[in-house]
């Protein structure tokens, strides 16, 4: 196929570990072969090299948390065709939502000295509350193989083929042995968005949902069995407040068993 | 009067956001920022209230590039508090995983961050257009330490494998295997690595500094050992907070780790350096015969204080991880069980490892149920940002009659010498530099 010219791909961060922009990095046998069929147009963990906008496909990780991210993200989006958010932190909030719970000035006493030099915001949030998201990926971290995916279909103009069942049917078609049934493990598995491979029941331990909920959870449900399983409130209550804490049904089902 | 500022608004090729400000008034530097506007993100506060348990799989959270550091800092620190040892292959096994990660994170930085500073290219990316192999080798060495970690726990970013006590899971004899095979190619590739860094052009740089690393009696540091420095620093891990202590500036959201002047408790103490170069001063004779062979004969002396050169030291010490990885694969035998039996009580524990960039240390106070009450963590950057600035501002008075696009440049160059991780150290950076 020929091209009139190779799209621009820009990648942007907000607040974040730099983890899901690190998975580009981390496509060792793929990287150069993108590389050719992309121009990198901005990519500052990667370049120094920044070409001006507007970009064909933005790919944004980290969550917004300052007053400058929000209008940065405004200006991400008007420069960019299609925007994709990648990772736990753009479509969740991330860990960082711990925040939305708490009372963020006795967060930010606890951790710095001089909490005068600090400019942050009362809440951490996902992309899609700012500025309209065209796809988003999941997972703290996304899984690279996915991301491939995602930028392979934008350039051949096709949905990405991410699917959106439970870690559970992933478990099935690995062959693992439910961790929940066999060895009444408490596993996020039936709720969570499938994407990671299933890994965890593969090393013997539960799900713990960095993936996020899947399309229809019944969170209720898998609450209930992890009560007979002998979790207690406390530990339920911290398993959904986890790296996806401010995705609605997580964060409605951590409000039932909050004291 | 003439004056000039370099400044460099969003730094490239670190891991994070970072600035730079450098301002110059006649031909004296008068100022000098590296400034952190990564926001931060409070892990040490919703730690509290978290079981003790969690501490790994939070704390990998931190940084995207180096979760092994956090993860190993987290565990020792909770096996401290609990009075567990974990030894023998589950000890090997931390060992192992960490190597992965050495191999991953170097090789990320030497080819993919470093090495176009010496080149002159914007990124390996457009320096793969004509050192293809070169780029190539960097990519594949860097994915055998990704195939370590991802072996050993899951995934490569954010494993999922790695508990207080030790693994969820442990891998058979046979499961190892194929993992030598790539690692003697990765030696091999590691070794030409050495060789070649040692080719590049090195501005003449020689400073005076203070290295802080871990010491252990018999080994190359990962996991344990004493904080120990050059100019008489020796410590137990547990007495971190009697000598170092963290200030806040209002230029940076990341805290700026000093050794305090002993028997003061004011803020002015000695910068210090941590990472590669501290490691290798303090402890060449751990090196295996292999790494030190090849150093020497790349030209590097046991004792190197040109900040530009920690690029052939990083390269010494991939080498060194491929050795170390391999050994410990030979010697593998699996442990009858994958973790030590852990049982909280109430009590303080202190954890400080290796992590690529320097020491990373943790702090957690935990409740008789291990729920945390407090936690403290000071990953390498912040420990290493006042450095960077001293080096900033004796690079700069030496150069300063240099056109102001090189000395950018040159600065930048200066920073990533540290492999300055900035999203760690805001759990860091903003750089602008001006001349008035």
């Amino acid at each position: 196929m020929t091209r009139k010219r190779k799209p621009k791909l820009a990648v942007w961060k907000f607040a974040s570990c730099d983890g899901c922009q690190l998975s580009l990095l981390d496509c060792e046998d793929e990287l150069l072969t993108v590389a050719d069929e992309v121009e990198i147009a901005y990519f500052l963990e990667a370049s120094r090299a920044v070409v001006k906008g507007p970009y064909d496909l933005s790919l944004v990780e980290g969550s917004i948390t300052t007053p400058l991210d929000i209008r940065r993200i405004q200006q991400v989006r008007q420069a960019s065709k299609f925007l994709v958010t990648i990772g736990a932190c753009a479509t969740a909030g991330g860990i960082q939502a711990l925040r939305n719970f708490k009372d963020i000035n006795e967060f930010i006493s606890v951790v710095y000295a001089r909490p005068e030099y600090i400019e942050t915001l009362d809440k951490s949030t996902p992309i899609a509350n700012h500025v309209f998201v065209d796809f988003e990926l999941r997972g703290c971290p996304i899984n690279k193989k996915q991301l491939v995916e995602v930028i392979s279909a934008f350039l051949q103009e096709r949905k990405p083929n991410t699917p959106a069942h439970s870690v559970c049917i992933e478990c099935k078609l690995r062959g693992t042995v439910c961790v929940m049934v066999a060895h009444g493990t408490p596993c996020l598995g039936p709720i969570t968005h499938t994407g990671c491979g299933a890994i965890c029941p593969a090393y013997y331990r539960g799900c713990y949902g960095c993936f996020g909920p899947m399309e229809t959870p019944n969170t209720a449900s898998l609450s209930a069995w992890w009560s007979r399983l002998g979790a207690k409130e406390q530990d339920i209550l911290r398993v959904f407040r986890g790296f996806n804490a401010y995705a609605e049904a997580f964060r409605k089902e951590s409000e039932v068993h909050e004291k | 009067m003439k004056s000039r500022t370099i400044k460099v608004d969003y730094l490239a090729r670190v891991e994070g956001e970072g600035a730079l400000y450098v301002k110059i008034k006649n031909t004296t530097v008068v100022d000098v920022k590296l400034k952190i506007f990564e926001p931060p993100r409070f892990f040490e506060a919703f730690l509290r209230g978290r079981a003790f348990t969690e501490a790994p799989d939070i704390t990998a959270r931190i940084c995207g590039i180096c979760p092994i550091a956090y993860q190993m800092s987290a565990v020792h620190a909770m096996e401290d508090a609990l009075g567990v040892v974990v030894d023998g292959q589950l000890r090997a096994l931390r060992r192992l995983i960490y190597c992965g990660e050495w191999i991953e994170s170097h090789s990320l930085h030497v080819y993919m961050l470093h090495a176009p500073d010496f080149l002159g290219y914007e990124s390996a990316i457009h320096m793969a257009r004509d050192y293809p192999e070169i780029v190539q080798r960097g990519l594949q060495l860097k994915k055998v330490g990704n195939e370590i970690v991802t072996h050993l726990g899951g995934r490569e970013i954010h494993p999922i494998n790695v508990r207080v006590g030790g693994f969820y899971k442990v891998p058979t004899k046979q499961e190892l295997k194929p993992l030598a095979e790539r690692l003697k190619w990765a030696r091999n590739a590691a070794f030409e690595t050495v060789r070649w860094t040692a080719t590049l052009p090195f501005p003449e740089f020689e400073q005076d500094y203070e290295f802080v690393a871990l010491q252990h009696p018999e080994e190359y540091p990962f996991n344990e050992g004493r904080l120990v420095s050059n100019k008489g620093l020796d410590i137990a891990i547990r007495n971190y907070d009697d000598y170092f202590v963290e200030e806040h500036v209002p230029h940076s959201n990341a805290l700026h780790s000093v050794l305090k002047e002993q028997g003061s408790d004011n803020l002015t103490g000695r910068p210090y350096l941590v990472g590669p170069l501290a490691r290798y001063n303090l402890n060449f004779h751990r090196l295996s015969p292999l790494a030190q062979d090849a150093a020497r004969s790349a030209g590097l002396s046991p004792v190197c204080r040109n900040p530009f050169q920690s690029i052939i030291v990083r390269s010494v010490e991939i080498l060194y991880a491929c050795d170390e990885a391999l050994r410990i694969i030979q010697e593998y035998e699996p442990p009858e069980k994958p973790a030590v039996e852990v049982q909280p009580r109430a009590a303080t524990g202190y954890g400080c490892t290796e992590a690529p960039r320097g020491i990373l240390y943790h702090r957690y106070r935990i409740d008789d149920d291990g729920t945390i009450l407090d936690a403290k963590i000071v990953p390498p950057t912040s420990q290493n940002q006042k450095i960077i600035e001293r080096d900033l501002y004796q690079f700069v008075s030496k150069n300063i009659e240099l056109p102001k696009q090189k000395l950018t440049q040159q600065c930048e160059q200066t920073i990533r010498n540290y492999d300055p991780c900035i999203s760690c150290a805001t759990h860091f950076l903003k750089l602008n530099i001006e001349q008035e």
